[in-house]
């Protein structure tokens, strides 16, 4: 057996197929129609990016050339066209995609391009340098971290946790939406106020032992408790 | 390139127009074209640290409001001849000061100076801001309190938000000058320690400037200390942080006291 042999003695089977694809029925003027054609291109560009496109001219009269520079006004949009409905076969030359007949209606699934989704919102700040006395940082939408320290007399509001690695010298106030599981971490604790929901500590009240430690806040019920952090 | 550099503190009387005046000199002695701009309007000092309380004909107001050209405004010193004064309006108040009028005076000087120092006023509004507007750099004046300490604070943080290059993205180059640091005080656990005092303020040491009276009795007679006793331990501190402004590598001189037998035997307090 001749393997070669067999492989060129393969039959060639032709199948049918049909798809579906836009249909462009352009008017006149042309170049009016071609600028509506931009302004679809300027609200979504890529729209028509390797989508099948079939002209139908059967609106219009056109000639040879008029056919001929219509499809390449196309082309240089973008826009391929897969075949030409509508028009004498004397019209169509070789160069130009092949006369299509036949074509029924279907209903187009509008594919609408995807608009970008919204990117939803950070829900925690990272600040990089200290916040400096008088300095205010309000972030009710989430946790704040700060790598640095906090000056006397600077605050951060925070509706989540607020962490500071550095030492906090100035006002912390977590939780403020009533988030009460929210709490206050920092690496030295000096502060001058200490809240979390509505529930605070001065300076005074804290505890004279945790001062210059690492500690944390958060509530108890209705008590805020301050604890050293190991 | 020119450099501007902002001399201030938040806090009043802690020694910025006196370290204007011996920064400006000791810069001017090792060859560079200096002016120091007195932003104080209303209550202008540096004219009288200088000594030019008398030659002052125009004043920066003036040139804002164009009454008067830069060249007529600027008072050069009698014993350093690249140091330049450009004296406040004593009669006027810091809302004369536009920040277009400081803005084009700041950019001649640019072209005519290797240094320009604003001599800043104190607190936190328009003579402040406007001094500090134009920066490349800052010297942030703190004594060692707790209260200089927190004002300097603040204005590292206008320093780091108000100024043109901080809203370009940039930074302004920031140094703490420690003035009046007593070294008795400090053995003794009174003042704030150079370490506590750096760790609040996290930007780099650029001097230590002993108390002294050579420093009262400098101003005293109109002369910058560098110039009037360049061999006094505040002068040579001064002049040590010119040398690293300009970007030497100095070693840090902490001034210590000279422990008598009393304070030996008693021992160091805790703070």
């Amino acid at each position: 057996m001749d393997v070669s042999a067999a492989s060129t003695r393969q039959l060639v089977r032709m199948r049918g197929r049909s798809y579906v694809a836009f249909v462009f029925c352009p008017t006149v003027p042309i170049v009016g129609w071609l600028e509506e054609i931009d302004a679809t291109l300027a609200r979504s560009p890529g729209f028509f990016v390797g989508k099948p496109v079939v002209l139908d001219l059967s609106a219009v009269d056109l000639s040879q050339s008029a056919i001929a520079h219509l499809v390449t006004s196309l082309k240089q949009r973008n826009i391929r066209v897969l075949g030409i409905e509508g028009v004498d076969a004397a019209q169509v030359t070789t160069s130009m995609p092949p006369l299509l007949t036949g074509g029924r209606h279907c209903v187009l699934a509008q594919v609408e391009p995807r608009k970008p989704e919204a990117k939803p919102k950070p829900t925690s700040l990272l600040l990089e340098s200290p916040v400096r006395s008088g300095q205010s940082v309000v972030f009710t939408e989430g946790d704040v971290t700060v790598l640095g320290s906090v000056g006397s007399g600077a605050e951060i509001v925070a509706g989540g946790s607020i962490h500071i690695y550095g030492t906090l010298r100035g006002r912390a106030m977590a939780g403020v939406n009533g988030n009460s599981a929210a709490r206050i971490y920092c690496q030295k604790i000096e502060a001058e106020l200490l809240a979390i929901d509505g529930y605070y500590q001065t300076a005074e009240d804290i505890n004279a032992t945790l001062r210059n430690r690492p500690a944390q806040a958060w509530l108890d019920g209705e008590i805020m408790k301050i604890t050293p952090l190991n | 390139m020119a450099k501007v550099l902002v001399v201030t503190s938040g806090k009043g009387g802690v020694g910025k127009t006196t370290s204007t005046a011996a920064l400006g000199a000791a810069l001017a002695q090792m060859g560079e074209r200096v002016v120091v701009v007195d932003f104080d309007v209303g209550l202008r000092n540096l004219d009288l640290v200088l000594g030019a309380e008398r030659r002052v004909v125009f004043d920066l107001i003036n040139v804002v409001q164009g009454v008067a050209k830069l060249s007529q405004a600027l008072i050069r010193d009698k014993r350093l001849e690249n140091l330049w004064l450009l004296p406040a309006s004593q009669t006027r108040d810091k809302d004369a000061l536009t920040e277009e009028g400081v803005g084009s005076i700041i950019a001649d000087l640019r072209t005519k100076f290797d240094w320009i120092l604003c001599d800043s006023p104190a607190g936190i509004e328009r003579g402040a801001t406007l001094a500090m507007r134009y920066a490349d750099e800052a010297v942030i004046v703190t004594n060692p309190e707790v209260s200089s300490v927190r004002d300097s604070d603040r204005i590292i943080g206008m320093l780091d938000s108000k100024t043109v290059k901080a809203e370009r993205g940039e930074r302004v180059e920031k140094h703490v000058l420690i003035t009046r640091y007593d070294s008795a005080r400090a053995s003794r656990g009174e003042m704030l320690s150079i370490e506590d005092i750096l760790e609040i303020l996290a930007t780099p040491l650029l001097g230590i400037i002993p108390e002294s009276q050579d420093v009262l009795r400098a101003s005293n007679v109109g002369s910058p200390v560098t110039l009037n006793n360049a061999a006094s331990a505040p002068a040579r501190a001064y002049i040590d942080a010119v040398r690293r402004l300009m970007g030497e590598t100095v070693t840090m001189m902490v001034p210590v006291e000279r422990k008598g037998l009393m304070n030996r035997l008693l021992g160091r307090r805790a703070a």
